[in-house]
């Protein structure tokens, strides 16, 4: 599974969410699909964007928050997870692309060799730590149906969840982002002032990746 | 010897006068009653972190979403947040006001205390962060109110750090 399938498949859905995301190649990723002024990049600081997130998440609870982490970022602050647990905000969804890899900071090289992998490329389960730490919800996917799936239950779910995705370690095509820091931290509080949509309200008529039956119950209640 | 119930209120009020209304936390001795009277009080939210690292981080998202919010940790939690304050607060120019207990000065008896307290300044300066004592109640409220005044307007980190004077009662 590549993080860009996954990142496309939600990237519909985050428009007016808080976005937070970690620096490397995540960012450079979802900046490629189009960069809206709800998406904050940290560029730096690895292991608090679920921190930054939880910041947001009490302090707009009728806003989504969605916190785009990594296995590395998320190994250096394992104590935010338990945080996050017993603050318990339900809006808030912490996706975890796990490549087993600290790709971004120089431990991935062409050709997919891996020379500087995380603990979870020997037996890690980060989201067996997620549940363990007291998150209502987590689970690892491993297949874009399953992911697509999770995502958007998440998405829905009016509780903490947390989705380890497992990933290639793969590089971004590329990682040009022409978005200063500063630019993009004084325009995202800005578009955060914007009130959230009802996202019960929302409509998700299409499915990205496959064909549909006529009816979907998983659909069904976001149409009536 | 006891910790100071009457200046602790003193601080918490001038604190939720500021506007703070998230407060994040790890405790220590001094700052029992304040974490109490943020856990007590239904217009503040407390967060209980693992890490004062954490803090930094909840304190910028409250910020995005507009909510002024203060940290409450001791000297050694400082110390342990320095990487957040530098890869967030100063490299983003997010406002962060820190209340430090200024543990491990005059009259400190327990060892273990004595070195964090030494390196809290010069670290401070360091990073070029201002910082004032709070060493007087009288003073807490309008030092609170210019703390928080300059943390907002140059868009950075400041700190109070709370003394053995006002936070700790020696009787008779």
């Amino acid at each position: 599974m590549k993080r860009i399938d996954c990142l496309k498949v939600i990237y519909p859905e985050l428009e007016d969410c808080a976005v937070v995301t970690i620096m490397g190649a995540v960012a450079a990723e979802l900046y490629s699909l189009g960069h809206r002024a709800n998406f904050f990049y940290l560029e730096h600081a690895m292991g608090l964007a679920s921190s930054i997130g939880l910041g947001i998440a009490l302090s707009q609870p009728n806003r989504k928050v969605v916190v785009i982490d990594g296995d590395g970022s998320v190994l250096m602050n394992l104590g935010g997870l338990t945080t996050l647990a017993r603050s318990r905000p339900r809006n808030l969804v912490h996706l975890i692309f796990d490549n087993e890899t600290l790709l971004s900071v120089g431990g991935g090289a062409p050709g997919g060799y891996r020379w500087f992998t995380t603990a979870t490329s020997t037996g890690t389960d980060l989201a067996g730590i997620a549940k363990a730490a007291g998150f209502p919800h987590a689970r690892t996917v491993r297949e874009l149906d399953d992911f697509e799936t999770a995502a958007l239950d998440a998405l829905d779910r009016n509780e903490l969840t947390c989705i380890v995705a497992k990933v290639e370690a793969e590089m971004p095509k590329s990682f040009l982002m022409d978005v200063h820091m500063l630019e993009n931290r004084f325009e995202f509080p800005r578009a955060l002032q914007q009130p959230p949509r009802d996202r019960s309200r929302l409509r998700r008529p299409t499915r990205m990746t496959k064909e549909q039956p006529t009816t979907i119950p998983a659909l069904k209640s976001r149409e009536e | 010897m006891t910790v100071s119930v009457g200046n602790s209120k003193v601080v918490y009020d001038a604190m939720k006068g500021v506007g703070v209304r998230l407060v994040s936390a790890l405790p220590e001795t001094w700052l029992v009653h304040l974490i109490r009277m943020a856990d007590e009080d239904p217009q503040m939210t407390l967060v209980r972190l693992a890490k004062e690292e954490e803090g930094v981080g909840v304190s910028a998202g409250a910020h995005f979403a507009g909510v002024k919010s203060a940290m409450l940790m001791q000297n050694h939690g400082f110390l342990q947040a320095i990487n957040g304050i530098v890869g967030v607060s100063l490299l983003y120019k997010i406002p962060l006001l820190m209340l430090i207990t200024d543990r491990g000065g005059f009259g400190e008896k327990d060892p273990w205390q004595t070195e964090g307290g030494k390196h809290t300044r010069p670290v401070l300066d360091a990073l070029h962060i201002a910082h004032e004592d709070l060493t007087r109640p009288d003073d807490v409220e309008p030092k609170l109110a210019k703390a928080m005044t300059l943390a907002q307007s140059s868009l950075s980190p400041v700190a109070l750090l709370l003394n053995r004077d006002l936070m700790w009662e020696e009787r008779g």
